[in-house]
């Protein structure tokens, strides 16, 4: 403790000091007085003794409390503005639509004035989407190729014109850059001779290079007139909002479908990575958007900001060389771009000579936040994307306090833009077909304004190109959206029975499933659906049941119509089942509370499983017994309505007409579109009977799971499959959910859910 | 000491806001100071003042009352004077308008150019005069009063100041976006009314505007407009001038509105402030489709009554009295026929309310509509929507265009009932918090401003768009994006000890057979007694670290140790020695399935106890599931990082102060930012449980039970609600208990006793 002595003693005189000092102050503040304030008080006097002194002055009064009655700002007509005359009156109707065969236009578009709604009345689903013929000899770019396929192979294409309700032209408009190799010459009277071209009306037109250096001016080099243009690195002034679409700059190596999956693995915490800031580019010494890039260096510190740039590109980069070339050079070359990419916390993104890059995608799919520094670039899909939830955007004037920003935001905000970068990139940017589906829905709402998608379900898993509108405009409709609305789903469901033999006696194993489901105590009605060639059978064949029991003739008879989506289910969540399952109401009861855990999964009973086959480079199936799976089987699952909807309309017509055609392979189809949308497992309950495996070889009907050829066909499927959604969807689990106390030592008394165990 | 002075100025800027007038002010800049004096004192007083020697604390403490004595009295008696006559003109706050200055206009003033339509936040906005702030919060200067006249003596504006006008300023000047200092401001707001277009002589307005000392092409400049354009034209945007300022305004167009530059604001309609609606819960009403506008164009009118005739009831279509009895209001009657219904009442017996344009896009009713939880149905091309940068309209209105009116009835027929009820709540939500008043309009404004200057600090969707009681209810998990992480990062397990070296020790070497297991951290909570040498401890494969604590709290188990550098966690008690290597491995795997939820093995249960009127504790042989125990868990390491830093209220010490409750804690943390229930893996096998240790009589474990009631009670009371969620599942391995070689199984040492 007497080592602390000469500390006390200097404490002493450092607090003598700050008390004198204090006193120092107070004296000072009341003799001398804070200018201010005194100022402050002089003006008020001065303001009381002239009041038309309007002399500005730099320090006001809050807004005073005026005593005088005021008048209305309108006068309380029953509405706004009255229509007093014809004239008015006139005018208050579709007073904005604009003259026709105006050249100027184009420039102004908006939905109402440039796009004919009506073409789209023409076909049922509303939004049609036609694609003109290639022409032999014209020269198609890879990309512009992938972008036709992706609408040829998306469910909105049609090949008739006529029911069409949006043009895309087969001429290559990607790169309008006139000094590139792939610039397309003479597009403006090749565009002008397109048959159905009409000023340019309901067209789209793809473009992810315009202009040219030096001005790099967004210039298609022809008039889109009143064609709505998807394009890249497009600026706020050049934009019509809610007409044209933003998208992003895409490589020419981009995968057409499936593409990479987002490079995060884990929520590591604390979020932060072993650099804060990175970027390396080119550094342009002069012309446009050069500024930015040239001041980068103030910012670097070769610590956590590494921000490279080079002067070496183009052929006389020396030419413009300035001195810090040289070290700038040198420096950039220690650094790997990857490296540093999936490194960092965040990622500069400033403009170049255009105002996107492909550095935002990398960034997005390296889970590496973007910060955005290209004033007045509208961000891609702008018009629907929240972009404040995966980005920082900065104000390229303030590229100084960019550090300071990025230092600020808390590692819980971190965690939250880095799994939304995640979630767009492969939600909406994966892939080629992605970012053309993306941009058609966003065209389709716009025509089918009363039922589009709500920002929520842009922003939100699984994202727009999964929640279909058409299906519900509202939220609680689907299984994605429970937690954010704080509702749950119902505690009912139906049951669909699929049914392919006759009703011939009384002890086949559908009467016994009848019963069984039925007396659930979720149960709130039975679907039948007499898929098979005999005629129905009469009511009274159908034992008697406590809940309503409905007999559907199925449609064509074929595998997908026990995924329709019947509007006589009136449930969200639907049992699945095939006519000789065996299971217990005790069964479903237990699978059905977990069902409403996990509202967007299946929850089913026998499990299969999926494998790589390295030797074949195939995918393998297997019903073998496994320690995981990945599939269960639809012949006995619970899942959320809304999957019927998607399986009938959002999977194209050759994998249903595939299935149809095996009559197998359905519940593999089911499986891998629900594990496409939600990205994980299919969730195993535990069931009393060895389901499937018993009853092959029991029944004596010629049984589709006894044929020898129904094994290779799965297999077959499974990698028809895999390939249209461009990678495997599938995922593994090793878990089975028991009841609580299953196979517990205490007395079966006490169990709920006895009936599963006992033999 | 720049430092010091500004806080002590804020404290007393504190007090004189409190206590409001210059006496005050100056009293309290003293006492400010002085109190800011001690609170420096108060951070070093423990270690300073005790040590020092008693007469020289008497003495200085002595000295300072003395110096402050006579500052206080030495202001008081030379100011005093002042401070009176000061005082008397605050409290005459009431102030005419005609007092304010009188600016005449010559008629060779400058006009501003027309409004740029290519203007946009970086090309036309100063964005350095708004600058950095930590706040992230911009400053906005209103102009002191004036009132402009042109040469001859005539007003530029029939109405001066309007009634709303001054109210929207007022609540500027009372917010916190409010500076009066023009230096600091980010955004300036004229006087100068121009609500509504036909009250204003336009190049007059404009003259006004240009003479504003701070103009500088109306950089800046936010000008306020709900009634814009005039007979015959009816422009959708205010045709003063205006040049570079940015406009609020109220019936914009695609071919006006400036996207991310102005802000489309709603038309105020006085019938808020006058008619109080309260709000009906959701649900189906009388009518179906209402229309309510009196001054329809003819031609609307006729196809609205075709939608009349052909749906009868649902449809009712009103129009203005023609035979009011005297001294009813004409604008709060509507008739069909010869029926008369109150309005803005009637609004609320509809599901839907026509909102059809009229000579302007932007119409009043809306707000009417909105209020009375009617969903709008707009019908106005090319309209900009008020709020629309922020406003999820999908969600409370249906917007159809003006060519598909016949077609309405089916249009709105098809939209799900469920949807509909949440659409009345939405608008009504809307109207509460966006447009029931001239403050609620003007502040939205202000703050989409500042979310665009501040985009990195923006309001969220769901902050904009959730009722309170969605906000209240929903959940949106931290870790919301579906990974299954990898498998080979493996887990850290923390093991909390106080001295069982020896059943710690068998713990680490059963957990040290466990596959994944990446490294051991052993919180030693003891501060009394050291941990055993380095050499004594257990001989294991992976690193092995022992943290010492500074203080024997509970809640340092659960503090988010840099030492863990994986994802997951695995908390166990030091006498947690029966689980076997495949339960826990197992464990790691459900873990990385659901990495969002604490997975656990004995799990545990909260029930309503009716009688009580309470919850209960429930740890019996249970069908049900709603927490797991921390004493053997796996969890993210990001909830150890909330439980440390985000425990709502004081949870955390009054855990530290029991000693008990941890891990209810946890589970409530945990169920409450996921809204998910834990897992509990693997069947019940005979614990040693963490909360039977030492408790060996039946009467101990009685009052054991009841203390941790009384947490879940306390906790419940803390987080507003009950989140634990009940389940009836628990995860078990694919082929546990099945008739299979148990060599084949990949866990199958499970469920041992």
């Amino acid at each position: 403790m007497r080592a602390a002595g000469p500390m006390q003693a200097k404490k002493r005189y450092l607090m003598l000091m700050l008390l004198s000092s204090g006193a120092c102050f107070v004296l000072l503040l009341c003799f001398g007085g804070d200018p201010a304030a005194r100022q402050g008080r002089v003006n008020r006097r001065a303001v009381r003794g002239s009041p038309r002194g309007g002399r500005p002055r730099d320090r006001a009064q809050p807004w005073p409390r005026f005593s005088d009655p005021l008048q209305r700002f309108a006068p309380a007509a029953p509405a706004g503005d009255r229509l007093e005359t014809e004239e008015e009156e006139e005018r208050s109707r579709r007073r904005h639509a604009q003259p026709d065969g105006d050249a100027s236009a184009g420039a102004r578009c908006s939905m109402d004035s440039c796009f004919d709604f009506s073409a789209c009345a023409r076909s049922r689903s509303g939004f049609k989407v036609y694609v003109y013929p290639r022409h032999k000899g014209e020269k198609i770019s890879e990309s512009y190729q992938n972008v036709l396929s992706a609408i040829e192979g998306s469910r909105f294409y049609t090949a008739d014109p006529a029911e069409a309700c949006l043009f895309v032209l087969s001429l290559d408009t990607l790169d309008r850059d006139q000094l590139s190799p792939q610039y397309v010459h003479n597009l403006k009277t090749k565009v002008q001779s397109q048959p159905l071209w009409n000023g340019g009306r309901n067209h789209l037109v793809f473009n992810l290079y315009s202009g040219t250096w030096p001005d790099y001016a967004e210039d298609l080099g022809f008039d889109a007139g009143r064609a709505m243009v998807a394009k890249a690195s497009v600026g706020t002034e050049k934009f019509r909002p809610n007409f044209d679409v933003s998208i992003p700059l895409f490589s020419r190596e981009h995968p057409r479908t499936g593409g990479e999956r987002g490079s995060l693995r884990c929520n590591t915490i604390p979020p932060f990575r072993k650099y804060t800031l990175v970027f390396k580019g080119k550094r342009y010494l002069t012309g446009i958007g050069s500024d930015t890039r040239n001041a980068l260096y103030h910012i670097h510190n070769a610590e956590d900001m590494v921000l490279l740039t080079t002067c070496k590109h183009g052929k006389d980069w020396q030419r413009h060389k300035d001195e810090r070339c040289d070290w700038d050079n040198a420096e950039y070359d220690r650094y790997d771009y990857k490296e540093m990419l999936h490194n960092s916390t965040f990622c500069l993104v400033p403009r170049g000579r255009r105002l996107g890059s492909f550095r935002f995608l990398e960034a997005l799919q390296a889970a590496c936040i973007p910060v955005v520094l290209s004033n007045g670039w509208e961000l891609p899909f702008s018009e629907i994307m929240d972009w404040n939830m995966a980005a920082v955007i900065g104000d390229e004037r303030l590229l100084l306090q960019i550090p300071s920003i990025v230092r600020t935001i808390r590692p819980e905000k971190i965690l939250a833009l880095r799994q939304q970068t995640q979630f767009l990139w492969e939600a909406y940017f994966s892939s080629v077909e992605k970012i053309v589906l993306t941009t058609l829905e966003i065209v389709r709402d716009r025509v089918l304004r009363h039922a589009s998608r709500s920002s929520l379900m842009w922003n939100r898993l699984p994202g727009g190109l999964f929640a279909l509108p058409q299906y519900s405009t509202y939220l609680g409709d689907f299984p994605f959206y429970y937690a954010q609305l704080g509702t749950r789903p119902e505690r009912r469901f139906t049951a669909v029975i699929h049914v392919v033999t006759p009703l011939v006696s009384q002890s086949q194993p559908i009467l016994k499933l009848l019963a069984a489901v039925s007396r659930s105590q979720y149960c709130a009605q039975i679907l039948i659906l007499w898929n098979c060639n005999r005629p129905l059978p009469p009511k009274h064949r159908w034992p008697p049941t406590a809940v309503p029991v409905t007999v559907l003739e199925g449609h064509g008879k074929v595998m997908s119509s026990r995924f329709l989506p019947y509007d006589t289910i009136a449930t969200d969540a639907v049992l699945s089942l095939d006519e000789d399952t065996v299971l217990s109401t005790t069964e479903v009861d237990f699978a059905f509370t977990v069902w409403l855990s996990f509202p967007e999964r299946i929850v089913g009973y026998p499990a299969r499983s999926h494998y790589w086959d390295a030797n074949k480079e195939r995918w393998g199936y297997t019903s073998k017994w496994t320690n995981d799976y990945s599939m269960v089987l639809t012949g006995a699952a619970l899942y959320h309505k809304y999957y019927h909807y998607l399986y009938t309309h959002y999977l194209p017509a050759s994998l249903k007409s595939m299935v149809d055609q095996l009559v197998n392979c359905e519940d593999i189809l089911m499986n891998f579109l629900v594990s496409a949308v939600t990205r994980l497992p299919p969730i195993k309950v535990t069931q009393k009977k060895q389901y499937k495996e018993t009853m092959m070889g029991q029944t004596s009907r010629a049984s589709r799971w006894a044929d020898p050829d129904h094994f290779a066909q799965r297999q077959t499927c499974m990698n028809k499959f895999a390939g249209w959604f461009g990678s495997m969807p599938l995922v593994h689990s090793q878990m089975r959910l028991d009841p609580v106390l299953f196979k517990d030592q205490v007395s079966i008394l006490r169990k709920k859910y006895r009936d599963i165990e006992r033999p | 000491m720049s430092a010091l002075w500004r806080s002590s100025e804020r404290a007393a800027a504190a007090c004189v806001r409190a206590l409001g007038g210059p006496a005050a002010k100056w009293l309290s800049r003293i006492v400010g100071f002085s109190m800011c004096a001690s609170v420096k004192y108060g951070s070093r007083g423990p270690a300073l003042i005790p040590r020092m020697k008693t007469k020289h604390r008497v003495y200085y403490i002595a000295l300072f009352s003395v110096v402050l004595l006579g500052l206080i009295a030495t202001g008081a008696f030379q100011f005093w004077p002042h401070s009176i006559e000061s005082a008397a003109e605050w409290s005459v706050d009431r102030r005419s308008v005609h007092d304010a200055p009188l600016v005449r206009l010559p008629a060779n003033s400058p006009i501003p150019e027309r409004g740029d339509l290519s203007c946009r936040m970086h090309t036309c906005f100063n964005v350095y005069s708004c600058g950095y702030n930590p706040k992230n919060r911009i400053k906005v200067y209103i102009y002191p009063l004036q009132r402009y006249v042109d040469e001859l003596g005539t007003p530029i504006s029939s109405t001066g100041l309007s009634r709303e006008y001054n109210e929207l300023l007022s609540a500027i000047s009372d917010s916190d976006f409010y500076t009066d200092d023009v230096s600091r401001a980010c955004l300036l707001v004229p006087s100068i009314d121009v609500l509504n277009q036909n009250s204003l002589r336009v190049r007059e307005t404009a003259q006004a505007l240009a003479m504003l000392p701070r103009w500088d092409r109306g950089t800046n400049h936010l000008l306020f407009n709900m009634l814009p354009g005039g007979p015959p034209d009816y422009n959708t945007a205010l045709d003063v001038p205006r040049d570079k300022a940015l406009l609020a305004g109220g019936g914009f167009s695609t071919w006006t509105y400036r996207q991310g530059y102005d802000v489309s604001i709603p038309v105020y309609s006085p019938l808020s402030a006058e008619v109080d609606l309260p709000e009906r819960p959701p649900g189906p009403r009388r009518y179906f489709i209402l229309s309510s506008q009196t001054a329809l164009h003819r031609e609307y009118r006729g196809e609205l009554e075709r939608l009349k005739e052909e749906n009868g009831e649902a449809v009712l279509l009103l129009d203005k009295c023609s035979n009011l009895s005297q001294g009813a209001v004409s604008s709060r009657k509507r008739c069909y026929k010869s029926q008369v219904f109150d309005y803005p009442q009637i609004l609320q017996e509809s599901s839907f309310c026509v909102v059809l344009r009229g000579a302007r896009l932007g119409q009043a009713i809306l707000s009417d509509v909105l209020q009375a939880g009617c969903v709008p149905v707009i019908l106005a091309d090319s309209y900009i929507l008020p709020f629309s940068e922020v406003l999820d309209w999908k969600r409370a209105s249906v917007v159809i265009p003006e060519d598909k009116l016949p077609e309405i009835y089916t249009i709105l027929k098809g939209i799900p009932h469920r949807q509909v009820e949440e659409m009345q709540r939405q608008a009504r939500w809307f109207w509460d918090a966006y447009f029931r008043s001239m403050k609620a309009i003007g502040l939205t404004t202000l703050q989409i401003i500042n979310d665009r200057i501040y985009p990195y600090a923006a309001r969220s969707y769901e902050q904009w768009n959730n009722p309170p009681v969605v906000q209240w209810s929903s959940v949106n998990s931290p870790l919301f994006l579906p990974l299954i992480p990898p498998r080979s990062p493996g887990f850290t397990a923390v093991v909390l000890t106080y001295d069982r070296v020896e059943s710690l020790f068998r713990v680490i070497t059963e957990i040290s057979k466990v596959p994944s297991l990446a490294k051991l951290l052993v919180v030693w909570n003891n501060q009394n007694k050291s941990p055993p040498e380095e050499s004594l401890w257990p001989k294991i494969n992976v690193p092995l670290k022992v943290v010492r604590t500074k203080e024997n709290k509970l809640s340092n188990r659960f503090f988010p140790y840099d030492e863990i550098e994986t994802e997951a966690v695995l908390a166990i008690d030091d006498d947690i020695i029966m689980l076997t290597s495949d339960e826990l491995q197992f464990g790691y795997e459900v873990w990385r399935e659901f990495p969002d939820r604490l997975v656990g093995y004995p799990g545990r249960l909260h029930l309503w106890d009716h009688e009580m009127g309470k919850w209960k504790y429930e740890s019996e042989w249970t069908n049900e599931v709603s927490m797991v125990l921390t004493g053997a868990a796996f969890y993210h390491k990001y909830f150890n990082y909330l439980y440390t830093y985000k425990m709502p209220g004081d949870i955390k010490n009054w855990v530290d102060a029991h000693m008990n409750c941890e891990d209810i804690a946890m589970n409530f943390l945990v169920a409450n930012i996921t809204g998910k229930a834990p897992i509990k893996v693997t069947p019940r096998k005979k614990f040693k449980c963490p909360e039977c240790t030492a408790i060996d009589g039946l009467s101990l474990d009685q009052t054991h039970m009841v203390e941790r009631s009384e947490c879940i009670n306390k906790f419940a009371s803390v987080f507003g609600t009950m989140p634990l969620k009940v389940v009836e599942h628990r995860a078990d391995p694919v082929l546990y208990k099945d008739d299979f070689p148990e060599k084949l199984k990949s866990f199958p040492n499970i469920g041992s006793l």
